[in-house]
């Protein structure tokens, strides 16, 4: 087992935190810069900074500049969320792609894309911004809500229990969605596939503030808790002889874990992989003995920028056509492999 | 002597209540099989029923239960056991109840496999997507035997979590391919809800040589599954050959899932289903577990059909959700009950 | 049974048993005893073919175990590995049903023969009135006495235990040991390892000492466990006092203020 050794994980953890948060940005930037009309990057700065020309303002605050910033929002939430529920469950694979909260926040999304849609019409306007978005937070907090409340086992709740419960809990919900892809029209079906993929396309600035508001409030109060999911790590019992409150702890973390990715998961679909892979990568280049939540939220920005980057562009790059790409292709693509590794590395023994 | 245990619920049955109890599995099945081809959007009585089957005049009545009713019946039949079957020897060699070819990638590995093969071309009739079916299958089998035989990942939470982040990753796969063109969505949404409907005897007819080679695979693993559950060193104390016992187990869950996936697309759950019922009902013996998990998953599919059609009304609800809304609960019973490590 | 030069390594790793010898006493208790890390499970996993040897050989009747096939190793030799997981809901008699495997035919019906088989080994464990009580309901001594039911049902000539009494309190454990020692006396060559010098001294017909993979002595328990011994090869300061003819050890406490 790796020894937390607190004085040199400080300085690997900032370096590289600060490093990914630097290569999110150089991506970012790179990321408002191309597209069909490709702008320079000092003009891009130039209107971030508050100048520039109108059309180029238009272009990048209006378009672009909504897509990025949703996705670092987005691929921090989901980071930090994947983190908290590594941490809380003591396994690497514990996400919430795979414990409900994403799979009830698909449910609920594709039943008002499904639902609401009508016959070859199109959910449109206000009832696709904001009812799409709120069906999906309403969708992940009931799953959690349901999952929470079946673990809970003569007043304990046991870490293994509400992981095994989350899986059975999304493989229903999963029957549901498939239920409802086909109750639409194809076109709705195509719409609701499409979302369930994960994509930052046309992403306007309503958008963006759930996922800010969850981060800017969220992030921080999860990183209080840093002390405590050092000592969580060590089992149980021994963090409650050490002064932990393991029980409230647990709640209230899970319960950020849950929103943070409940929001995310309602601003951009569920993107796979971001929330189970970047801990891990953290993890293993900080070298400590859990995800550390900053850079893990650092890496998970780059993460999702840069898959967004490749699937809005690759498609032209390789000169295949026109066609963007949902992220949540990129990332499993990227994902896929690595969650691979990881299993095979839970097989040794580690 | 030291002090006896609690006094203990009894266990175990006699040889003759057990089979017993096998015949009154068969006989359910029958009810449940008369049922579906008697009631549905129209119910026909036993007379109705009986003039169907041996007379045939071509009459309404006829034709909704010869050329309707009874084939998707005897497809959900076939499969049902198929699956059944596949999710009981799962569990007998992962040692772990939640353990069946859905929740755990197997039928995902399997669904990847066809999608992709149908993308690619190389898949046209069902027999095609059966072999297609059965790569996918068994390379996901493979993978989850492997991952039950050591490391951190054999415990039951680490092997579950590991079935369905291979599951997930498997079904990203799957939409990305089908995201590629309108018709592969439209039709493959319908083939992957999981479903009865529109399979005629003609389906059954193609996958029936792989399920009925899986089935003799499985009775012949069933023996060699009673010692496995005693854990490999002891197994291999006892003289069996681990390697043949794991190869054979391998091979059959591959087959009755692809036969399984290829007719019906991927349900899940109800290996989970027949699985913990068998085994409520047969305790830890193999040999009458697993032919009764089949008889199980028979019924449950069959009524599972039934249930959507009769609730569905103009629609129906397709045999996977009804199953999917059933197994959850199910799952977490389980679950609760810690009777998760076999 | 008959060990020779045997050497035995897990993957790439260091051997951890080392060019080791044994003659093991037919009809005979022999325990086999060691420091942690000594080598002492895996030389009975060597034995029992869970590990193949990187050199040397097993005999077993003057025959190579390795190159037996595995049916006819089952009715020669039974192993009971350390801390077997129990089935859920298995009844005392059917765990102990499941060592017939080896003489059972491919259809595997239950023969008279396999019955008797299956009562004596109840019999000898004294859990013939539990026979029908699910085995996980049962006490820990219990429970492992179920296991050496199965491995004795196994009716073989030689018995493989590895740490039959670990996690048991002394009570249960001197059960078990009363019933090993009872195979014994049957004719049967057993060997066991255990954790517990005193309980091996108290049993055991042979004592093997192991230290760092190798033997460091072996003989009449009375005979090898000496002061000298438990020093130079566990680094334990004690006494040995003798109790029935056999040994038993007494630490030398250090006791503070």
């Amino acid at each position: 087992m790796l020894k937390p050794n607190p004085s040199k994980v400080n300085s690997r953890t900032i370096v590289l935190s600060v490093l990914f948060a630097a290569l999110a940005i150089v991506v970012a930037l790179i990321s408002l810069s191309v597209g069909t009309t490709k702008l320079p990057v000092s003009d891009v700065v130039e209107v971030l900074l508050g100048g520039g020309r109108r059309g180029t303002r238009l272009v990048v605050l209006e378009l672009r500049l909504p897509r990025v910033a949703t996705g670092l929002l987005v691929g921090i939430a989901f980071a930090v969320s994947g983190a908290l529920l590594q941490t809380l469950s003591r396994n690497a694979l514990a996400s919430p792609d795979i414990v409900g909260v994403n799979s009830g926040a698909s449910a609920g999304a594709v039943a008002v894309i499904v639902l609401a849609g009508t016959g070859g019409g199109n959910i449109s306007g206000v009832a696709a911004k904001v009812g799409i978005p709120l069906a999906a937070v309403l969708g992940g907090l009931l799953a959690t809500l349901i999952v929470g409340a079946l673990s809970i086992q003569r007043g304990v709740v046991d870490a293994g229990r509400v992981v095994l419960i989350g899986v059975g809990i999304a493989a229903a919900a999963n029957s549901l969605v498939a239920w409802l892809l086909v109750i639409g029209d194809v076109n709705d079906a195509g719409r609701a596939a499409a979302w369930l993929a994960g994509s930052l396309n046309a992403r306007a600035w309503s958008d963006a503030v759930p996922v800010l508001l969850a981060v800017v409030l969220l992030v921080p109060v999860a990183m209080m808790f840093n002390r405590d999911l050092s000592a969580l790590v060590l089992g149980d019992d021994v963090a409650s002889s050490l002064g932990v409150r393991v029980a409230r702890v647990r709640l209230a973390l899970l319960i950020i874990a849950t929103v943070l990715a409940a929001m995310a998961t309602a601003g951009a679909g569920p993107i796979a992989f971001v929330a189970l892979v970047a801990p891990q990568i953290a993890q293993r280049l900080t070298r400590m003995e859990r995800p550390p939540l900053l850079t893990t939220a650092m890496l998970g920005a780059l993460f999702v920028v840069l898959a967004d980057l490749v699937a809005r562009n690759g498609l032209q790059w390789l000169q295949v056509g026109p066609y963007e790409l949902p992220v949540g292709v990129v990332t499993a693509a990227a994902g896929a492999p690595y969650l691979l590794h990881l299993i095979g590395r839970q097989q040794k023994g580690r | 002597m030291r002090s006896a245990a609690p006094a203990a619920r009894p266990v175990a049955a006699p040889p003759v209540r057990r089979t017993v109890a096998l015949l009154i599995l068969v006989a359910v099945l029958v009810l449940a099989f008369a049922a579906s081809l008697a009631l549905g959007s129209r119910w026909l009585g036993p007379g109705a029923l009986w003039h169907a089957l041996t007379a045939n005049s071509g009459s309404d009545a006829d034709v909704i239960v010869r050329n309707l009713r009874f084939p998707r019946t005897v497809v959900a039949a076939l499969i049902g056991i198929c699956l059944g079957i596949a999710g009981a020897l799962m569990q007998g060699h992962t040692r772990n109840a939640l353990a069946e070819p859905g929740i755990f990638g197997v039928s995902a590995g399997a669904a990847f496999a066809v999608v992709l093969g149908l993308q690619v071309g190389l898949v046209e009739s069902v027999s095609s997507t059966v072999w297609a079916a059965l790569v996918g299958a068994l390379l996901a089998t493979f993978g989850v035997q492997r991952m039950a035989s050591r490391g951190t990942g054999a415990s039951p939470v680490g092997l579950a979590l590991t079935g369905a982040a291979v599951a997930a990753m498997l079904g990203a796969a799957t939409s990305a391919i089908v995201l590629l063109d309108a018709d592969t969505l439209d039709s493959y949404r319908f083939w992957a809800v999981g479903s009865v409907a529109g399979r005629g005897l003609d389906v059954a007819a193609q996958v029936l040589p792989f399920a009925v080679v899986g089935l003799l695979l499985a009775l012949v693993n069933a023996r060699d599954l009673d010692l496995l559950a005693l854990g490999d060193d002891v197994a291999a104390g006892l003289g069996l050959s681990i390697r043949r016992a794991r190869l054979v187990g391998l091979a059959s869950i591959g087959l009755l899932t692809a036969a399984g996936v290829a007719a019906c697309g991927p349900i899940g759950f109800l290996g989970l289903l027949a699985g913990h019922v068998a085994r409520r009902m047969f305790g830890a013996r193999n040999s009458w577990l697993i032919p009764a998990a089949g008889l199980i998953g028979a019924t449950s599919l069959v009524l599972a059909d039934l249930v959507g059609r009769l609730v569905g009304g103009a629609g129906e609800v397709q045999a996977g959700v009804v199953l999917g809304i059933v197994g959850a609960p199910l799952f977490v019973i389980v679950v609760r009950r810690r009777a998760v490590a076999l | 049974m008959h060990v020779e030069n045997l050497t035995l390594a897990y993957g790439a790793d260091a051997p951890v048993v080392t060019g080791l010898t044994l003659e093991v006493p037919t009809g005979q208790l022999t325990a086999v005893v060691g420091p942690n890390g000594s080598g002492k499970s895996t030389l009975l996993r060597g034995m029992s073919r869970l590990l193949t040897p990187q050199t040397g050989q097993v005999l077993l009747d003057g025959k190579d175990i390795h190159k037996l096939p595995a049916r006819e190793l089952a009715r020669k030799l039974g192993v009971l590995p350390q801390g077997p997981v129990t089935p859920e809901g298995i009844t005392a008699a059917e765990l102990v049903s499941r060592g017939r495997h080896p003489h059972r035919g491919l259809f595997g019906r239950l023969t008279a023969e396999d019955d008797a088989a299956i009562d004596e080994a109840l019999a000898a464990v004294e859990l013939t009135e539990l026979r029908e009580r699910s085995v996980d309901q049962l006490s820990g001594g219990q429970r492992q006495r179920v296991w050496i039911a199965m491995v004795l049902a196994q009716g073989t000539q030689h018995l493989l235990l590895d740490e039959p009494t670990t996690y048991l309190d002394l009570a249960h454990a001197v059960d078990v040991m009363n019933v090993v020692h009872a195979a014994a006396t049957t004719g049967r060559t057993v060997v066991t390892v255990l954790h517990d010098l005193t309980l091996a001294a108290q049993y055991a017909d042979n004592l093997v000492v192991m230290g760092e993979g190798r033997i460091a002595a072996q003989g009449r328990p009375v005979d090898v466990l000496t002061e000298e011994l438990l020093d130079d090869v566990f680094g334990l300061q004690a006494t040995v006092v003798e109790v029935g003819g056999a040994p038993v050890v007494v630490p030398d406490r250090r006791l503070a203020g």
